[in-house]
């Protein structure tokens, strides 16, 4: 049994609007999912109705085998969700907000607990300050320690590096790469893929609110992160050298770039072979610059391949 | 019952108000010597006794369940409002606790602080007037009940609220006019006779009337109909709020 299962979720907002398409999901106990996909895709709606801030309007929802309407408080309980929005009391002291959420999961109080979180989240020092005397990488960390307060076994974390830093970000997946050597199961949203690349087993990839795939990273990567190498020459060309013809390369921009496709996941890229080649063929480079596929290129191309099955 | 996350919800809002306990403390004891010195001391050295009590002392139930009512409801309608305002009610709809519980929590840290403000009025009044009080026991109970229908009622506010505006209207425009007309400061008894049909459809003269009898022995409606109206408004307040929750109106989507 996974830990979180959907089946058939759909949800139609009141306005009208179908936000999720009958998802089928599993989720297994220990695993970091990423959920992939750009905004108005259906990732908050599909944490929220794991998480009970939204009624779905059919299909079911487990999470530990508890049904998330019927048994909400052994579901729940289960829970961890750290939102997308950075709410908190700005009065309120930190260490008091983190408390309260413990409270509010049932679990008595517990100092030592919440030192623990506190100072793994570096946030220790600042237990007795008012939430608005935080920066912003701080207050996304009082919502981790919030969510973390009831030693949840699974984590919801909506887009938890939006718009933070890159330290931040580092230290993010620093965290969430310590829960799951703790054994908590994490799911979170974004919309980086080197974030997905970075931290998660296996990426889901969601658009207007259907799971379009599911895929153990490794094979995703491989599948999907192309990067390409362009190559700005001193001196355009009018075609590609002979010594090079076996090698996928294109030009552009009236020949004065070398377009060179690779795969960064397999073991040999052939991007030092392909320096060599091109200086034994004369050709003096300038500068080079490689472009990884984007999020967006991965969609337009998944969109492509559905509308292709559809069809 | 999930009792800690009731706990820990009543502790967290009455945190807030020992913040500003000194504010809290201040501003009955400030507004209710006012009103003594305008309408005990000037108005009331006018008006001779109100069926055997002395103006000053016969408007003291009206004045406490005055501050009562309405700190009853700003408390509890802010004390919701203002995590649905800021985003935090996520946190008690993904939490594993029903509307029962939320509901206690909430409306139960709303009414002890509308209790501690009344007590601080009952005992700044003494200062100023003699106090008997003839059923303390029926007293306490009309206290108690007042401070937790109105906490209901401002839940309800709160809950129904979308934005600040709101929040305040219903208070200013419902329930202040009903409290200064339904005789806090003088008895039924005192109006024509068109009126005094009239008023008795307002709910907060049951209040008030039994509350005055718990004090001085006299009443403008039996005290019977003044517990049975509280009684029912009460009822009425936990019905709408077990609706709100069920259904998810301005909560979930």
């Amino acid at each position: 049994m996974a830990m979180v299962e959907l089946r058939q979720v759909r949800k139609i907002y009141d306005g009208g609007f179908e936000a999720l398409k009958g998802v089928d999901l599993d989720i297994e106990a220990g695993e970091i999912l990423a959920l992939l996909g750009p905004n108005g895709a259906g990732k908050t709606t599909l944490i929220s109705t794991v998480c009970g801030l939204v009624t779905p309007s059919s299909g079911t929802l487990t999470v530990g085998g508890h049904d998330v309407l019927a048994d909400y408080r052994a579901a729940r309980s289960l829970i961890g969700l750290v939102p997308q929005e950075v709410s908190l009391e700005p009065f309120e002291k930190v260490s008091n907000t983190v408390r309260l959420s413990r409270g509010l999961f049932g679990k008595p109080r517990n100092d030592a607990l919440i030192e623990d979180i506190l100072r793994r989240l570096s946030l220790w020092d600042k237990r007795d300050q008012p939430i608005r005397a935080l920066s912003g990488g701080m207050k996304r960390r009082v919502l981790i320690a919030k969510a973390l307060s009831h030693e949840p076994e699974v984590l919801f974390l909506d887009e938890p590096t939006a718009g933070v830093d890159v330290e931040l970000r580092r230290d993010m997946w620093e965290i969430v790469a310590d829960l799951k050597a703790r054994g908590v199961t994490i799911i979170l949203t974004t919309h980086y893929i080197e974030e997905a690349e970075a931290i998660a087993d296996r990426i889901g990839v969601i658009n207007n609110g259907e799971i379009l795939l599911v895929e153990e990273k490794a094979s995703l990567m491989k599948r999907l992160g192309r990067k390409e190498l362009r190559v700005e020459l001193d001196e355009p060309v009018a075609s590609i050298p002979a010594t090079l013809q076996d090698r996928s390369l294109r030009l552009e921009e009236d020949g004065r770039v070398l377009v060179y496709d690779y795969d960064t996941a397999a073991e040999r890229t052939g991007l030092a072979h392909l320096m060599s080649e091109l200086s034994a063929a004369g050709l003096r480079v300038r500068d080079v610059d490689t472009r990884k596929s984007t999020l967006e290129d991965i969609f337009v191309g998944l969109v492509h391949k559905q509308e292709e099955n559809a069809a | 019952m999930n009792w800690r996350g009731i706990w820990a919800i009543y502790h967290f809002e009455m945190m807030r108000f020992f913040r500003t306990l000194l504010q809290s403390f201040i501003s009955p004891v400030i507004s209710t010597s006012l009103y003594f010195v305008v309408f005990g001391t000037a108005i009331g050295a006018r008006i001779d006794e109100v069926e055997g009590v002395s103006y000053g002392a016969f408007i003291v139930p009206g004045l406490v369940m005055l501050s009562v009512i309405t700190q009853a409801i700003s408390n509890a309608s802010f004390g919701i409002y203002f995590p649905k305002f800021i985003g935090t009610i996520y946190e008690l709809l993904s939490a594993p606790l029903n509307f029962i519980e939320i509901t206690i929590g909430y409306v139960g840290a709303a009414a002890t602080k509308s209790l501690f403000i009344g007590t601080v009025i009952l005992a700044t009044s003494s200062f100023f007037v003699d106090l008997e009080i003839q059923h303390p026991v029926a007293m306490l109970a009309f206290l108690l009940l007042t401070c937790l229908s109105f906490a209901l009622l401002g839940f309800i506010l709160g809950l129904w609220a979308g934005n600040f505006e709101q929040l305040q209207l219903v208070p200013l425009l419902v329930v202040t006019p009903l409290v200064f007309l339904g005789g806090s400061f003088y008895s039924i008894s005192m109006l024509p006779p068109v009126w005094q049909t009239i008023t008795l459809f307002n709910p907060v003269v049951y209040l008030i009337s039994g509350f005055r009898w718990s004090f001085f022995g006299l009443a403008d409606v039996p005290v019977g109909l003044s517990l049975m109206a509280i009684g029912a408004f009460t009822a009425l307040c936990v019905g709408v709020i077990w609706w709100i929750f069920r259904s998810g109106w301005r909560l979930r989507s």
